[in-house]
């Protein structure tokens, strides 16, 4: 019994339809219970007020938003490496997620940065990464869309992924130099993980523990589509 | 390999296309930015070295789909790929070609328009060195940006996409080096310098793979 055994889109699939419905009560019922916990039953900053309590929703989405292109890289290069159709299609139905987790990550931010920073936007090291991220999001989507062949689109795409993280990772870095000749120091990023009290840790432990498991109920429900959609054109090219 | 540079650099200059065109297009961009902001010359050439090296990046990016589009359409590079030479040999042939008929001419050309920008004096050497190092990356992320979208009909487009967010690292620290002058761009150099020979070790590999993908 080893794990490749899923790599069989029929094993995929009946594996799946059995966890799928485990992973969703339990994904909805940690959110549920992480947010509820995080809005209203943890105290006010005594600075920020209660605008703090975005950080429920804003540090879970941003995780996920880095680990969606984790698990994309992961997947392309098992699509390269050992050619499972499975993991080619899992990382296309990742993408779109990913760019919702970016997405609401710098839209929470912005809605925090208003009162806080007194802008919406500002052209800090991290928000400049998640801008980055997010149009290298959409240049792999873009290319699965232009590719008429699956296989092809599929190896285009890993290698493009691949060659993507590390130009992600660089720009992550090179950001920081360029951004000390415009900003002041990077009071602006504080690395708000570490420091937030246990008050905070908790409830968000479980929010970021509820939006892993929602990425992956979602990532399963979109490859299971992905999967028949690309067996209805397999039918409809054999009764053809 | 170095008849492939050879014969490329031969059709870009007999096309027409080439020199000329890459560098009537960096010098429209850089003059038109006047037309834009205003003639200040104090905001000119605070901003010149940003500008220089964005002019660098769009004048690179116009040539980029000719790389590998026309060898595809006549078959030109299936006989290469069956040839002796590895394609990721092929791959870093071309992008030479097309460092030597793009990168070369801008970064001579970036000189005279710095003057045109009121760039600082002291920032002449920097702006020649930065290109000098930084367009052999442009060109070879472009090659693997043109093998990527090669078998794509009407993928300039798509082609800026893919390419743009990979050149931004090499733009940001290549202009920050520019405009810090004398204020210790040593270590920002040395960085360019590393990705410059990153792309240049590892992306023909990637090229090779993206082409064979094509070429199935």
């Amino acid at each position: 019994m080893s794990l490749w055994e899923y790599a069989n889109p029929a094993k995929f699939m009946a594996l799946s339809a059995r966890i799928l419905p485990i992973l969703a009560i339990a994904s909805s019922c940690l959110l549920l219970i992480g947010l509820f916990w995080g809005f209203f039953l943890t105290p006010a900053d005594y600075k920020q007020g209660s605008t703090v309590k975005i950080i429920f929703l804003h540090v879970p989405s941003a995780l996920m938003a880095i680990n969606a292109w984790l698990m994309m890289l992961i997947a392309s290069l098992i699509w390269l490496v050992r050619r499972h159709h499975v993991s080619a299609l899992a990382a296309k139905a990742a993408a779109p997620i990913g760019v919702t987790m970016t997405l609401i990550a710098i839209a929470t931010g912005a809605i925090w940065g208003k009162p806080m920073w007194g802008t919406y936007w500002a052209w800090d090291p991290r928000l400049t990464s998640f801008m980055i991220l997010l149009v290298f999001y959409f240049g792999y989507l873009a290319l699965w869309e232009a590719i008429e062949d699956k296989d092809t689109a599929a190896d285009l795409t890993s290698i493009l992924c691949i060659v993507g993280s590390v130009f992600a990772l660089l720009s992550r870095y090179a950001v920081n130099f360029w951004s000390q000749g415009l900003h002041q120091g990077a009071s602006l990023s504080l690395d708000k993980e570490q420091h937030v009290d246990n008050a905070f840790y908790f409830p968000l432990l479980i929010c970021i523990a509820g939006m892993v498991l929602l990425f992956i109920t979602l990532v399963l429900i979109r490859t299971r589509t992905e999967i028949r959609s690309r067996r209805l054109l397999a039918l409809r090219l054999r009764n053809n | 390999m170095w008849s492939i540079i050879l014969r490329d650099i031969k059709l870009a200059i007999r096309s027409g296309g080439g020199f000329s065109l890459t560098l009537a297009f960096f010098l429209i961009v850089i003059m038109i930015v006047p037309f834009g902001v205003g003639a200040n010359l104090d905001l000119l050439s605070r901003i010149a070295p940003g500008l220089l090296w964005i002019g660098a990046l769009l004048s690179c990016l116009l040539s980029l789909d000719r790389i590998f589009q026309l060898d595809w359409e006549d078959g030109t590079l299936e006989a290469l790929a069956t040839s002796p030479i590895p394609l990721s040999g092929i791959a870093i042939a071309k992008a030479t070609a097309h460092w030597i008929t793009t990168g070369l001419p801008i970064t001579l050309a970036s000189l005279p328009l710095g003057y045109l920008l009121n760039l600082n004096y002291e920032a002449y050497f920097w702006l020649f060195t930065t290109l000098a190092i930084g367009t052999p990356t442009l060109s070879f992320i472009g090659t693997f940006g043109a093998a990527i979208t090669v078998g794509i009909r009407r993928g300039g487009l798509l082609l800026s996409l893919l390419v743009l967010p990979l050149y931004i690292p090499t733009l940001m620290l290549g202009a920050q080096c520019v405009s810090k002058g004398t204020n210790n761009p040593l270590e920002l150099l040395a960085l360019i310098s590393a990705i410059s020979l990153m792309c240049i070790a590892l992306l023909p590999f990637a090229c090779a793979i993206a082409l064979r993908a094509n070429l199935k």
